[in-house]
């Protein structure tokens, strides 16, 4: 009875991204031909609420679905709203990392105060991964059009292989914590409910770890997206964090990595009210509902559904980038 | 084993985010209500809006005449240009929160973090001036 629930919901769920992203298309479509006439004519093509509110949905949808799978709003939102919605991508991109900054903002509080987000281990990445981001977001700006479509295509598949293939690991084993993490005195101890225990943890590969936040930056600062995909990994898998340490220190380092790639699109004039505010309100209302929804699903099937989604975001992309799409 | 405990910075951290995102995210709805209620008049009507978003963003930019930077900040009296107002709010806590906790980490005498929490605002403050470029590709 309660798997039968729990395919209800989530075939209601992805009959919903669906149909809201085939509209949307559909519409593009019509809204593509009225935009070649609109340097002559400057006619609007639909009421100004329009595109806002099918954004507003969207990221609604967007957020259940990136609370379901366990990732950030922005890793779905640019190459879903790129990819079937008319909005230019250095908006889309603009948008994508408010969107990512104003999640990890919400949440930020709550998981610091609860020490599951660790303030000690976030620094020192958080510095890399912003200063990086900011060279990623000029970068971004700068290249064609079409070479960071072709190129956000190419990550998006990447991401999808990376949600397939990686592995999380709960404690892992840190038999040593290295000299550079013993010196930053990164290392914590946090209750863990499920087993009911304080569980002590340390890290180690913490260099290692710094030069993978420079190419984690730059690549969330160039493509506008929140970077939990790769932060995750790199905290549990590479560094030994715990991953609900990782999970919830990735979720408040995009606060910090997004602000800096997010003044880049501000200051540049990429970052329009119109498309920010009901993607932003869309996605908060969105999460909030994924978190009471998150109790009947089943991850699993969820993550399979982004995982698809994810697959034919990151084609179209890319097939865009490349003028076949 | 000691008891789990947030530190104190981080517990100042997480209480000025808190505040913070409160204030930034009500402020975006609300500035966004008076926009689309034409309360205040917007410098790009907003029925046109929807004629510049499927344009890179340099050609937006000449098309319309728009300052990019803070240019927005002296014409906060347009719809539009005000909802920049909470969007850099929130864009700027995380340098408030850092500049929070220097002085505890200070008294702890946290020297290397001190220097992290000081880079990461002069990084952020670069970021945030417009020093880097403005005005899209």
């Amino acid at each position: 009875m309660k798997s039968f629930k729990v395919s209800k919901i989530s075939i209601a769920l992805m009959a919903l991204l669906t149909l809201v992203i085939t509209a949307s298309a559909v519409f593009a479509s019509s809204e593509a031909v009225a935009t070649a006439a609109v340097e002559t004519t400057a006619q609007a093509a639909h009421a100004w609420w329009y595109w806002p509110l099918i954004l507003l949905v969207l990221s609604f949808v967007l957020g259940v679905f990136a609370v379901l799978a366990g990732v950030g709003g922005g890793v779905l939102y640019v190459p879903i709203v790129s990819g079937f919605l008319p909005f230019h991508l250095d908006f889309v991109r603009g948008a994508g990392l408010i969107v990512a900054l104003a999640g990890a903002l919400a949440a930020g509080p709550g998981l610091l105060k609860k020490g599951m987000a660790d303030l000690r281990l976030a620094i020192p990445m958080a510095l890399i991964a912003s200063t990086c981001a900011i060279f990623g977001a000029m970068i971004g700006l700068a290249l064609p059009t079409n070479v960071i479509q072709t190129l956000l295509g190419a990550t998006i598949l990447g991401i999808v292989l990376i949600m397939i293939k990686a592995k999380k690991s709960e404690y892992p084993d840190v038999p040593q914590a290295d000299a550079l993490s013993q010196t930053l005195r990164i290392t914590g101890i946090y209750h863990e409910p499920t087993i009911n225990k304080d569980v002590s943890w340390k890290v180690h590969r913490t260099p290692q770890a710094l030069a993978l936040f420079v190419i984690i930056g730059v690549m969330a600062g160039m493509f506008g997206l929140g970077a939990g995909w790769a932060n995750v990994p790199v905290l549990n898998l590479l560094m030994g964090a715990p991953i609900k340490i990782s999970v919830a220190t990735s979720k408040f380092l995009l606060s910090i990595t997004d602000t800096s790639a997010a003044w880049i699109y501000l200051n540049n004039g990429a970052v329009l009210p119109l498309m920010v505010v009901p993607s932003v309100v869309g996605i908060m209302l969105g999460s909030f509902i994924g978190v009471r929804v998150l109790a009947v699903t089943k991850p699993a099937v969820i993550r399979i559904l982004v995982i698809s989604v994810l697959g034919v975001a990151g084609l179209k992309a890319l097939l865009k980038g490349l003028g076949i799409g | 084993m000691a008891a789990p405990q947030a530190t104190e910075e981080q517990l100042l951290y997480a209480n000025i985010l808190n505040k913070g995102m409160m204030v930034g995210l009500i402020g975006l709805v609300v500035t966004f209500i008076i926009y689309g209620a034409g309360i205040l008049e917007p410098v790009i009507p907003i029925d046109q809006v929807q004629n510049y978003w499927v344009m890179p963003v340099s050609d937006y930019l000449a098309q319309t005449g728009i300052h990019a930077g803070w240019a927005w900040l002296g014409k906060l009296g347009y719809g539009d240009m005000l909802n920049f107002l909470p969007i850099a709010f929130l864009s700027l806590l995380t340098i408030v929160c850092y500049a929070a906790i220097i002085p505890g980490l200070l008294r702890k005498k946290d020297t290397i973090y001190v220097v992290l929490a000081v880079t990461e605002i002069v990084v952020l403050a670069v970021a945030a001036s417009g020093l880097l470029g403005s005005g899209g590709h």
